[in-house]
């Protein structure tokens, strides 16, 4: 209703008590910059953890070979169960909710030799879906295994970024010959680099990958050391699981219902555990926040409380001038949320601040990248909100409820 | 204009209770110029309270303009105070951040009167209280006198039917005494119904009827001094 002289009185004050004022809107400040920077380096850490855990590959379960714990259509338990590159085709073709699947041969201490430099390795034997699916992507200039090593049988590698550093140093590694145990083989491509903090066999940076066909030539391997598996993303690893089950059941008679038969290491498990850890992790760091917030927001109720002791004659003059009880409650409320929305303004830009300037101090490694992101300017705008209101009703509602002749303390 | 029968009110601060008026019967005309006399304690600015619908009686009936107060909303009681009422107060009571003109706007501003008429009428006024060079002046920076003269054009803003004065000369030099003396008499000439307390024996001549309150009661009603 009047707002320019609201706004002047409230400036007045501001004037007046300035050190009051400060203190009263640090708090807000305080509790919105907590929020937003709890918010920006929660989602930091948490994004950080995520790719770091979509490092080894997204949607993807390891297949090991197993020992049968059930006995099956008359065999008794306790059989061996070791797949085959002939079975992974025989899944490719048969289970529908499969998006990749790659057989992979394992072996260790293989000498990798260039030039001068050597370095004692473990290479893996794959087939070209083996690298989308793992996240084994290759640098500019470089590529993965594809389907013509696999049908040539073709002595070349594809070698992880710190491979490549161990053994070529600053030389560009594509195209170069790499001894495996004195064997020759062509390098095709370098890994990108890219953050993983989960494996089955070592990290795939220190790796080497050659076609699944070639390893089976040099080294006769007729069993699988494991067998990697994406589903599609509409679907579900559970189901794939069962297909695989039921498929590899069939052939090897065992039941499908036997989790021994194989060992599994499905990660879409440890990902959705991970997801809902980190969910509730920033849920309770915004609840620190919150806490900050809400306790900032007592000390703008009490300073209304004090602003209203101070205020009862002016609100008194008011009353006898003709305000109605709405004028009075609404300016306490508007003042209030003035207070709690500059504070609030304040702290976000401070945060967003801290959060811009981060990056400066390269800490990615440990605390990802802290990003001011629309959701906690939503949070903060809702929580200021109602903490704005909440601080300012109930001092509002006492200095609506006076009577003017106690507001203007004439008797 | 201001009719009461019986009308009582009493405080209750704990256990103690205070009867300020004990049953007072009022009728006050259109235009009357009213002088509201007594010791202190009697009743006096509890009676102005009430007539200008700051605060409730106790008991009794109280109609102001032929409306029973007493059944009236707190949105009805402040309407009252804003169009039919002008307070002028020995304190003088201004908005201490506010200029002359500000304060003067204020009862325009509650009454919902847009910009351009509402600048006109606080100019209006304050040329009839004589402060035309003092619109842009903040209460700290004026006199006494000037003060008051503000209220009184804060009063006038809405010419509202009933001025109440409790004690206007009461804070200021005899100068501006008179002054304010001389506003009120221009006031009563131009038909406003006006009630003062006062101990100022000059506002008091130029009333046309004197109450005198004693211990809550009317003691004389018409007197003159």
């Amino acid at each position: 209703m009047i707002p320019l002289l609201s706004v002047k009185q409230f400036f007045n004050d501001l004037r007046r008590q300035k050190l009051r004022s400060l203190m009263t809107m640090f708090g807000i400040f305080w509790g919105a910059c907590s929020i937003v920077l709890l918010f920006a380096f929660g989602k930091g850490i948490t994004e950080a953890q995520l790719k770091s855990m979509r490092g080894m590959g997204e949607n993807i379960a390891i297949f090991w070979p197993g020992i049968t714990a059930k006995d099956f259509q008359g065999l008794p338990k306790g059989r061996r169960v070791r797949p085959t590159e002939e079975d992974i085709v025989l899944i490719k073709q048969k289970a529908r909710s499969i998006n990749r699947i790659s057989p992979e041969y394992q072996r260790w201490s293989i000498n990798f030799r260039y030039g001068k430099q050597s370095t004692i390795r473990q290479i893996s034997g794959i087939w070209p879906e083996f690298g989308p699916m793992r996240n084994v992507t290759p640098r500019m200039g470089s590529r993965f295994i594809n389907d013509k090593d696999i049908t040539d049988r073709r002595r070349v590698i594809f070698i992880g970024n710190l491979l490549a550093e161990d053994l070529f140093g600053e030389v560009g590694p594509v195209g170069k010959e790499v001894l495996l145990n004195g064997t020759p083989f062509m390098v095709v491509g370098v890994m990108k680099t890219k953050k993983q903090d989960s494996s089955y066999s070592g990290r795939d940076s220190r790796k080497g990958f050659i076609p699944a066909t070639t390893f089976q030539t040099m080294y006769s391997n007729r069993h699988l050391n494991c067998f990697v598996a994406q589903c599609k993303p509409t679907s579900s690893m559970e189901i794939t699981r069962k297909e695989i089950y039921e498929i590899l059941g069939a052939k090897y008679r065992f039941d499908p219902t036997d989790r021994e038969a194989l060992s599994v290491w499905d990660t879409t498990r440890s990902f959705a555990f991970l997801k809902n850890f980190f969910l509730a992790f920033n849920m309770f760091l915004v609840g620190i926040g919150v806490a900050t917030l809400i306790t900032g927001a007592i000390g703008v109720t009490n300073i209304m409380n004090v602003v209203l002791e101070e205020r009862t004659k002016e609100i008194g003059i008011k009353m006898a001038l003709g305000a109605h009880k709405s004028f009075i409650l609404w300016q306490f409320v508007f003042e209030t949320l003035l207070i709690t929305g500059v504070g609030g303004a304040l702290g976000f830009a401070f945060a967003w601040t801290i959060v811009a300037l981060v990056p400066m101090f390269n800490l990615e490694e440990y605390i990802g990248v802290p990003s001011v992101d629309m959701w906690s300017g939503i949070t903060v705008t809702i929580v200021l909100g109602i903490v704005g209101l909440g601080a300012g009703v109930f001092p509002a509602r006492r200095a609506a409820n006076l009577q003017p002749v106690q507001a203007l303390k004439l008797f | 204009m201001i009719k009461m029968k019986g009308v009582t009110k009493v405080y209750t601060m704990g256990e103690v209770t205070f009867s300020a008026l004990k049953g007072i019967d009022l009728d006050i005309r259109t235009g009357e110029y009213v002088g509201i006399v007594g010791p202190s304690g009697s009743g006096k600015s509890t009676l102005m309270n009430i007539i200008g619908c700051l605060d409730i009686p106790t008991d009794g009936d109280f109609h102001l303009d032929g409306r029973p107060v007493g059944t009236l909303s707190s949105n009805d009681l402040a309407d009252i105070r804003n169009k039919k009422i002008g307070f002028v107060f020995q304190a003088f009571n201004l908005l201490p951040y506010a200029t002359a003109f500000e304060n003067v706007e204020v009862p325009l501003l509650f009454a919902g009167m847009k910009g351009k008429q509402r600048r006109a009428r606080v100019i209006e006024v304050l040329l009839r209280v004589g402060l035309a060079d003092k619109i842009g002046n903040k209460p700290t920076e004026m006199s006494g006198g000037e003060m008051q003269r503000v209220a009184i054009a804060r009063a006038l803003a809405n010419e509202p039917e009933i001025i109440l004065a409790d004690e206007p000369t009461g804070n200021l030099d005899s100068k501006s005494g008179a002054e304010i003396v001389r506003i009120f008499e221009s006031l009563r000439e131009a038909g406003k119904t006006i009630l003062i307390i006062t101990h100022d024996v000059n506002i008091a001549k130029g009333t046309e009827r004197i109450i005198r309150l004693k211990d809550g009661l009317i003691e004389s009603n018409g007197d003159m001094l």
